[in-house]
């Protein structure tokens, strides 16, 4: 079944779309990130130009994000302070992203900056997840406890000033690191085009110490609102995004989204980390492949201007 | 309008102008002048018919006549990138401006366009895929570059794999020694806007007679009314897009609550 995208200008198998938008919102569901890091990829390989890519997924994150919050925030696994923290700081970064996203563009490096920032990003967090939660697993299967509060836990981030108490979280720590931490996420999902939830929920988790429960959930809000920012912006300026292509990825993404929160449910946070390094980790490892093996096609080609 | 009364009309506004005696005339028509795109458009074939017309001074051609069609689509500024091994990376190192190139360009024949003409007359008429000028930005200036030139091949051999470029040399045929038609494919991936549709008479290797006329690819219906609402009013688009996000995201949520 074949239809006509209006602003991708091609048509696509509706069915491939939403099997797409199904299988990316499962795993958005199950480990809280927004997914865009997949998608993009997959829409560039169906023909779907960059640019579009990128401006119509920015609007399957938001709904995929906001129906996972919403059930997140059902059961209480999500924190609201600690949320519009990260959002103040997130949203400046964000409009940062984009300022230095255009200066790239200009000087016509983007895309290799974009290459190796998903490389050295995605297989540094990927490899650090895996180490620590193969860790933590064997440690749980040793017969000892995970420790709550490991003796190095309290790092010199929880001796900064302005030290605020997050309820749900159970944690009594400063905004200076949890500002820091909105604006870098804001920053890079600006810049490389992705909502930053595979990065926000191991910083929130190494470095905050929030509770693996509530960082998924909380890490959803960010992911929501910066998604449906970027969707506006994106719309107000390249007008680049496509409706038509964003209401199929995100029916299959909202619907997946539910199944993998569920599924997210019966594993542990360490598991669940596990397999998010492995994820993230075998992106990166694509993209390494990419930049290192002779591209069958040394040619490449791209319409920067059109005239009617 | 049907497509017998257009190809009526053309013929008799062809007959009706004056032309030099003993030369040919060429009258073409297409099928249709609007390829319309809906939501269920997976590309289309625009049908052209032509007919070379001759008067008793004419002369005889003994070699029969030859027609070549090129339909040439809005143009647009493209860059071609070739990678290279930079510090064990492949990094698009060298890059060529193709400054107004065709977006789309489909050139179609009744034979091999080498046996119609010589070389030099082709290039002149700029006759054929291999000769169709696409100047390169190089440093400031203008300029078509050597035809093997690896950036000008790479850029028809990407253009072709996107079947947005293509040379037919069967793609017309002779219903009478006069009367031809050729049949231009429009891909489902085919740019809108005005297609420029050239048909050239050929006989005995020199070009007779030449006739222009042009088709138009445009959106049509919920197509329109996305393309136009994207364009004109950016923002409220974003924000109805942003909302239908919410929307379909509370609704999941509301549709598969459990309790």
């Amino acid at each position: 079944m074949q239809i006509y995208l209006p602003i991708a200008e091609l048509p696509v198998n509706v069915l491939l779309i939403l099997f797409m938008g199904l299988a990316v919102g499962f795993i958005s569901g199950m480990f809280g990130i927004g997914g865009g890091f997949l998608m993009t990829p997959l829409l560039i390989f169906i023909g779907i130009a960059p640019a579009v890519a990128v401006a119509s997924v920015a609007s399957h994150v938001a709904a995929s994000s906001f129906s996972g919050a919403i059930s997140y925030w059902r059961r209480r696994a999500l924190d609201p302070a600690l949320a519009m923290m990260l959002l103040i700081a997130g949203l400046i970064g964000t409009t940062a992203g984009v300022w230095l996203f255009t200066l790239l563009r200009k000087l016509g490096q983007l895309d290799l900056t974009i290459a190796v920032s998903y490389l050295l990003l995605l297989s540094i967090v990927g490899g650090m997840m895996i180490t620590e939660s193969v860790r933590a697993i064997l440690r749980a299967r040793g017969g000892r406890p995970a420790e709550i509060r490991r003796p190095g836990s309290h790092l010199w981030i929880h001796g900064l000033p302005l030290k605020m108490r997050f309820k749900v979280s159970k944690i009594y720590v400063s905004v200076i690191p949890i500002w820091t931490i909105g604006f870098i996420i804001g920053f890079i999902g600006a810049v490389m085009g992705i909502g930053g939830g595979f990065l926000l929920v191991p910083a929130l988790i190494y470095l905050i110490r929030v509770p693996t429960g509530v960082v998924i959930g909380t890490s959803m809000v960010l992911t929501l609102v910066t998604m449906a920012y970027a969707t506006i912006i994106h719309a107000a300026t390249n007008h680049l995004v496509d409706a038509l292509l964003a209401l199929l990825l995100m029916t299959g993404g909202v619907i997946g989204a539910q199944f993998g929160a569920r599924a997210g449910q019966r594993f542990s946070g360490e598991q669940l980390r596990l397999l998010l390094g492995v994820l993230v980790l075998s992106v990166g490892l694509r993209f390494a492949y990419d930049l290192v093996v002779q591209p069958t096609d040394l040619f490449s080609m791209r319409t920067i201007e059109e005239q009617q | 309008m049907s497509a017998r009364r257009k190809l009526i009309l053309a013929l008799v506004a062809a007959f009706s102008a004056a032309q030099p005696a003993a030369a040919e005339r060429l009258i073409s028509a297409l099928s249709t002048s609007r390829v319309l795109i809906t939501s269920n458009f997976t590309g289309a074939d625009v049908v052209l018919f032509g007919s070379v017309e001759r008067d008793a001074q004419t002369v005889s051609r003994r070699g029969g006549y030859d027609i070549v069609v090129t339909v040439t689509g809005p143009r647009e500024t493209i860059v071609t990138f070739r990678k290279q091994r930079v510090a064990g990376i492949w990094v698009n190192a060298d890059q060529r401006t193709f400054v107004k190139a065709p977006s789309y360009l489909t050139v179609l024949a009744n034979r091999t366009i080498n046996d119609i003409a010589d070389v030099n007359t082709l290039r002149r008429t700029q006759t054929g895929l291999a000769r169709i000028l696409l100047p390169q930005e190089i440093s400031g200036d203008i300029a078509d570059s050597i035809r093997d030139d690896p950036f000008r091949l790479a850029f028809l051999r990407l253009k072709i794999d996107q079947k947005l470029y293509g040379e037919q040399q069967n793609g017309v045929t002779f219903l009478t020694p006069a009367l031809f038609r050729a049949s231009i494919p429009i891909p489902d991936n085919a740019p809108t806007g005005s297609y420029e549709v050239d048909v050239k008479l050929f006989a005995d290797g020199a070009m007779l007679a030449r006739t222009q006329t042009a088709l138009e690819v445009v959106k049509v219906g919920f197509e329109q009314l996305v393309a136009n609402g994207a364009r004109d009013h950016g923002l409220l688009y974003g924000l109805i897009t942003a909302a239908m996000a919410l929307l379909t995201g509370w609704l999941a949520s509301v549709v598969f609550r459990k309790d």
